[in-house]
């Protein structure tokens, strides 16, 4: 559910203050800031700066958490991570679930959106249910489906057994199960991306698509050179959410597979997870968050500079 | 130029194959919900046998052994106070620094308010190691604090965002009327800004309750005590102590789930528009 906040990002950025209009002389400066800013600049300061920093210095040591790190072991921690093969699994199931994004949620987003465009009755009701698991979270979403895919007792079960094939049990098995998880996400989030679309749909300027079909063009080309060039920043925006939604994702894996089997389903915060928290490897956990944190920031400034630069 | 019939009413067909496919996706999303909600009421042989169907017979204790349990209230009832108290402090201390930026001119205002939007840009797992280690040396884990106060911590940069943007577009007539009447910052932050910051309250407050009452990650690794698990912790642990009594997990969700969907019903304009419009006008 944070991927919101990366939205602010997306649209604002970074942006310094400008000064609208000449303040005019109020009494009592001095109190307000003194008042109304250290709260937030305390706490954000103690629980989100200083921590990040923290990570980009115990990631140099070898510490299981208590004392003070004194086991200086300088990029040892970085190495051994991308030669992990959990990470390098994690890496790439992160890359996956963005392709996945790219190819089949946007599209399918886009899709829905645009049939619910039309004005017909029920719109709304469907316009609800779509939306309905992302309000869902990610854990109790993760266990419905770990009951969907149960072997025994779940969906897959009874749906196998009405074709008279052995029940997979997708979950257990190292090739499959990561698309059983990619499922899980589409399923999850492609509501909150049809939104999106919605909302870029209501902005496309109608009286261009009447000029288009009285140039004669079909529905199709109708959405294919109109709509869809015109709906560009709503995708980029879109495949935003989806990359930071990717790199955060942990809720909806735990439930489902925790990682497993055999690594297969390792994001990099499961990963983290893993094999920093649960073992207490605050160096080699906090690597993993530098990495994490790299890419983040990589992202927030290089998609909006290159991609979102008209937007 | 039939094309404009079609464009006021359109064909049977087109008719159909939107309902069809529309039909078809909303049967994809609510299958899983509904055998979840059904499953509830089966018995374990039961569910074995028709995981689809209606419970042949209706097994209404499953549901009531934990609404008349203390688990499944404790459980609601610690999520609930973390989210109010995440959603009170982060509406506050977001309001008066995003107050101070949008009003008050002061040396280094612009890249104090840089510094905050520093949050937006990585998630919480990215520190969690030495956040955890903080709180552990401030005496908090195993509180409700210890998830709390990082909760609200990370929320900030996104709420002084939004609050910022709201306040500096309020009618400036509004500031200098009051000046001129000698009214002091703090008094006008209280009798004018806020009163009219109604709208932008309501969405920090429903993206940070969402956030706050969904959120998994931070109370794994903060509490340790099974009597202070906030609702997504207390499931999982639910789920590992019944294994594969499926029939109970399956009432548990239903029933942990169940404020979420009739909140979202009933609020759902504003829970929809605070939660992808409001964030993406930020």
């Amino acid at each position: 559910m944070t991927d919101m906040t990366a939205a602010a990002v997306a649209t604002q950025g970074v942006t310094g203050p400008k000064v609208r209009y000449k303040s005019p002389t109020a009494r009592g400066r001095l109190p307000v800031l003194v008042l109304f800013l250290p709260p937030a600049l305390l706490l954000f300061t103690l629980f989100v700066i200083l921590p990040m920093g923290e990570a980009a210095w115990y990631s140099l040591y070898r510490w299981n958490g208590y004392g003070t790190p004194t086991e200086f072991v300088g990029i040892r921690n970085f190495t051994v991570l991308f030669n992990n093969g959990a990470f390098s699994q994690a890496l790439i199931n992160n890359g996956l679930i963005i392709v996945i994004s790219l190819l089949l949620q946007i599209p399918l987003a886009i899709w829905l959106a645009t049939m619910l465009a039309h004005k017909i009755a029920g719109v709304v009701a469907f316009r609800l249910i779509f939306f309905l698991p992302y309000v869902l979270a990610d854990v109790a979403a993760g266990l419905i489906w770990r009951f969907v895919y149960d072997g025994d007792y779940g969906l897959f079960a009874a749906i196998a057994g009405f074709f008279g094939v052995a029940t997979p049990y997708v979950l257990a098995d190292r090739d499959l199960a990561i698309y059983a998880v990619l499922a899980v996400i589409v399923w999850k989030y492609f509501g909150f991306h049809m939104m999106l679309f919605i909302a870029g749909l209501q902005a496309v300027d109608k009286s261009v698509l009447e000029a288009a079909e009285i140039d004669g063009a079909t529905g199709w080309q109708k959405f294919r050179y109109v709509t869809l060039p015109l709906l560009g920043s709503t995708v980029r925006l879109s495949v935003f959410f989806a990359i930071i939604g990717s790199l955060q994702l942990f809720d909806l894996i735990m439930p489902l597979t925790g990682g497993g089997p055999s690594n297969s389903t390792q994001t990099m915060v499961t990963f983290l997870y893993t094999y920093g928290v649960t073992r207490m490897q605050v160096g080699l956990g906090s690597a993993v968050g530098v990495v994490l944190f790299v890419i983040c920031i990589t992202l927030a400034f290089g998609y909006k500079r290159i991609f979102m630069r008209h937007d | 130029m039939t094309d404009t019939t079609t464009q006021v009413r359109m064909t049977a067909a087109t008719r159909l194959y939107l309902y069809v496919s529309l039909s078809l996706v909303a049967a994809l999303v609510l299958v899983p919900l509904v055998t979840t909600a059904l499953g509830g009421f089966k018995s374990l042989g039961d569910l074995r046998t028709s995981p689809f169907g209606l419970p042949s017979d209706w097994v209404w204790s499953n549901y009531t052994d934990i609404l008349f349990g203390e688990r499944y209230w404790r459980q609601m009832a610690n999520s609930l106070f973390i989210a109010v108290m995440t959603v009170f402090l982060t509406v506050v201390a977001s309001a008066m620094a995003a107050f101070t930026f949008a009003h008050v001119r002061f040396f280094g205002s612009g890249h104090l308010m840089n510094y905050f939007l520093i949050g937006l840009m990585f998630p919480v797992a990215t520190a969690i190691l030495p956040l955890f280690i903080r709180i552990r040396d401030l005496g908090l884990l195993d509180s409700y604090w210890g998830v709390i106060l990082p909760q609200v911590a990370f929320g900030l940069g996104m709420s002084i965002l939004l609050f910022r943007n709201y306040f500096r577009n309020l009618p400036e007539e509004l500031f200098q009327a009051a000046f001129v009447d000698g009214c002091g910052y703090i008094r006008f932050f209280w009798y004018v800004s806020l009163p009219l910051s109604r709208p932008i309250v309501a969405t920090v407050s429903i993206v940070t309750f969402v956030n706050s009452w969904n959120s998994y990650i931070l109370p794994l690794i903060m509490l340790n005590t099974e009597t202070k698990y906030p609702w997504p912790l207390g499931i999982m642990v639910y789920r590992g102590e019944f294994g594969t009594e499926w029939q109970l997990v399956l009432a548990f969700i239903t029933l942990t789930i169940l404020p979420t969907v009739i909140v979202f019903f009933l609020a759902q304009k504003h829970i929809i528009a605070g939660l992808t419009a409001g964030a993406v006008k930020s």
